[in-house]
């Protein structure tokens, strides 16, 4: 008889989510679901609110990336304002969108992941999460605690906290970078960058031991989106959208930022409250791609500082040449990115114009629509709002990070469950890869809950041996 | 009544009076407050709509006091000192009457600190601290409140308002414009510009900032603040009033 096994609640993820996977007979998976339970309602309580405090109001959204809320909404809101803003302002936000960037990878690789990879994915539960990790290897257990606290740091001295800074503003920053604070920043960076090097050394000999799960982790062709400095380097405050396809070869490039909605549409299913957005000229669901620090390292020419550089070549012989498609690598990807952030923060800060004190264009709202786009640790966040004339929002829509990889989340844990979860035999360690999988993609689901328009609605009458009687359904005016 | 101004040239006949703020043996004039008694001898008494320099309203009730011999709470800022009065301040009583109060502000409207412009320079949020008024016992009305968006300099938005009518009193009293008012009674109470025009359409208004100055909260703001960035300075209105006498 067909069987449902319910992973409820995914554990060392952001947010709350639950998986469903539903077995035939022979007790092989034939469906496995990804379920986002929560709903938050940003975009509806937004609305009415002036648009100056936007920023600060969905940087709330989370407190493990406010930072690339404040980053993508202080973008749209320049938008809105008309400006570009001081040179200074944008290389402040910058250093403190990398800063963002190497704390956020260190918690997911350090502190959410690593116990899988070190201790193994079929170790005592009990055991596997950081603090077995202390005791296995403490050395790395300090490095992913020193690492996240470097980023914190510079983020606090830059914004005056740690989690939810009030420093970024529509038109720049509010308060210039001091030499005393440049000062500090640059010591503790060479400390960050042998740490990211450290530990991408211990991964590369780590990784042989999974082959399995390099081949069944959400390994599959799909499409990559980032953004794209002009050059083609990598990266993450600004430039324009690139996609490039499962082979490598560009779909779309140098895509300007406001013009996303020429390129994503956004579906709805009835089992999550997280959006499906999708390619749109490829259609729903075909039109599947990853972001990530995975898509970003496929999709850029280069990263433009020499050790990340180097660590990119090796990334790319992974598959030959080609991108590489499997989702395990997504903490590969994130090591790199790390080391990127470390020398990039160098060299911003080496850079004299940072202490510059004209750090904030002054106007008011000269345009009724915004957008904002960064790329936040996860991928690319997308900021879009409306307002009246009088400067309060009208409308607004967030496309999250983790809400791209959604279909690719839910097409790899039913890559994973289809190959590692035997119904007539179930172990633990079975269904640890299929939440393994998910943690490979460093979902943030309080980010990324967000209604679209009315939202579909199944309701499902069982009988007491879980046969489905009756079920009602109500579409969503939006799926495609 | 204005407290102020005083007149320069007022006759100086005011008898002084004995009495005891806290235990403390206290001499005053017989025409100040309990309030102004208290600043002067260093005693703290929490207020909310009282600024100096702007007539004495009482409203607020935060500043409430025991006075031995009376059965009821009294308003320590439009109070008068008289002989041998017995005043305490600080008692449990009127701590649990004050936080219960702000617990009342915070559950009428919606004011939420962390998005706020005056997050950090609020009256109304040192109170909270000041009174340790860490969570709210009864539940959020969370009505929605408008926000008047329509001045070219600056906003109100009801969600923050208190309805302290500091903006009344420094409209009508020092810019002599008398703009702001109040509508309504009760729970319906809210302050409006004119005759409940848009503020942006206000022809009595001269745009002079006096309201956003005084106002204790996010309620009345310049626009183009960010979380955080609105703070404000009265520091100007007893020079104001003591510019202006009695004109």
């Amino acid at each position: 008889m067909s069987k449902t096994i319910t992973i409820n609640p995914v554990s060392r993820i952001e947010g709350h989510a639950h998986i469903t996977l539903h077995l035939n007979d022979a007790g092989k998976v034939d469906n496995a679901q990804f379920h986002l339970t929560q709903f938050r309602g940003f975009e509806k309580f937004c609305e009415g609110r002036p648009f100056p405090e936007m920023p600060a109001l969905t940087a709330r959204t989370c407190g493990i990336c406010p930072v690339s809320h404040l980053v993508a909404s202080s973008k749209a809101c320049d938008h809105l304002l008309s400006v570009t803003i001081p040179p200074t302002a944008a290389k402040l936000r910058r250093l403190m969108n990398l800063a963002q960037l190497a704390q956020s990878h260190a918690l997911s690789f350090f502190h959410l992941s690593s116990a899988d990879l070190l201790l193994g994915m079929d170790s005592d539960p009990k055991q596997r999460n950081v603090f077995g990790l202390l005791a296995v290897d403490p050395q790395m257990a300090r490095d992913g605690i020193r690492l996240r606290q470097i980023g914190q740091t510079i983020i606090e001295m830059l914004g005056g906290k740690k989690i939810h800074p009030g420093w970024m503003v529509p038109g720049g920053v509010n308060e210039p970078l001091t030499e005393e604070k440049r000062q500090d920043m640059l010591a503790m960076l060479p400390e960050g960058l042998e740490i990211a090097q450290r530990t991408l050394k211990s991964f590369k000999k780590v990784i042989a031991k999974f082959p399995e799960e390099i081949k069944y982790f959400g390994n599959f062709p799909t499409m990559y989106l980032s953004l794209i400095g002009s050059d083609g380097s990598l990266e993450h405050y600004d430039g324009y959208f690139r996609i490039k396809d499962s082979n490598g070869a560009m779909v779309e490039d140098m895509v300007p930022l406001t013009d996303y909605e020429r390129v994503i549409g956004e579906a709805v299913e009835p089992y999550s409250y997280m959006k499906f957005p999708y390619y749109l000229p490829a259609g729903y669901p075909e039109g599947i791609y990853r972001v990530g620090p995975l898509a970003r390292l496929n999709n850029c020419d280069f990263c433009g500082s020499p050790v990340a550089d180097a660590a990119l070549d090796e990334f790319r012989q992974l598959q030959r040449g080609e991108p590489v498609s499997s989702s395990f690598h997504f903490h590969y990807a994130r090591l790199v990115e790390i080391i990127f952030s470390m020398e990039r923060m160098q060299e911003l800060l080496e850079d004299p114009e940072i202490l510059a004190t004209r750090v904030r264009a002054r106007a008011r709202g000269n345009r009724n629509e915004g957008i904002g786009v960064a790329e936040a640790p996860r991928g690319t966040l997308i900021h879009h709002y409306k307002i009246d004339d009088d400067g309060l929002m009208t409308w607004a829509n967030l496309i999250i990070a983790t809400g791209h990889n959604n279909l690719a989340m839910n097409h790899g844990i039913k890559q994973a469950a289809e190959y590692f979860v035997d119904g007539k035999n179930l172990q633990e360690g079975m269904l640890n890869r299929v939440e393994a999988v998910i943690r490979c993609y460093d979902p943030c689901l309080s980010c990324a809950s967000h209604a679209f328009g009315q939202m579909p609605l199944k309701i499902e009458l069982l009988d007491a041996s879980g046969i489905v009687v009756d079920e009602l359904v109500r579409d969503s005016p939006h799926s495609p | 009544m204005p407290r102020y101004p005083a007149p320069p040239n007022a006759p100086a006949k005011v008898r002084v009076v004995t009495l005891r703020i806290d235990g403390q043996d206290i001499g005053a004039r017989e025409d100040e407050s309990v309030l102004d008694v208290a600043a002067e001898h260093d005693i703290r008494i929490p207020t909310l709509c009282y600024l100096d320099g702007l007539s004495t309203w009482g409203g607020c009730r935060m500043c409430m006091v025991e006075i031995a011999g009376s059965p009821k709470l009294l308003p320590a800022c439009s109070t008068q000192v008289a002989e041998g009065m017995e005043i305490t301040t600080n008692s449990d009583k009127l701590k649990n009457y004050r936080r219960m109060i702000l617990e009342l502000l915070f559950a009428e409207r919606n004011h939420v600190c962390s998005v706020c412009v005056s997050n950090g320079h609020c009256d109304l949020q040192d109170l909270a601290v000041e009174c340790g008024m860490d969570f709210v016992r009864v539940p959020y009305r969370n009505a929605p409140y408008e926000i008047d968006s329509s001045h070219d300099l600056f906003r109100v938005d009801h969600n923050r308002c208190v309805l302290c009518t500091r903006c009344v009193r420094v409209c009508d009293e020092i810019e002599g414009a008398h703009t702001w008012d109040i509508m309504g009674r009760g729970v319906e109470c809210q302050v409006i510009t004119d005759l409940n025009t848009p503020w942006g359409e206000s022809d009595s208004c001269t745009g002079c900032g006096k309201c956003v100055q005084v106002c204790p909260t996010g309620a009345l703001v310049k626009k183009g603040t960010a979380a955080g960035e609105m703070e404000k300075r009265d520091d100007f209105l007893p020079y104001l009033t003591q510019m202006r006498g009695n004109r």
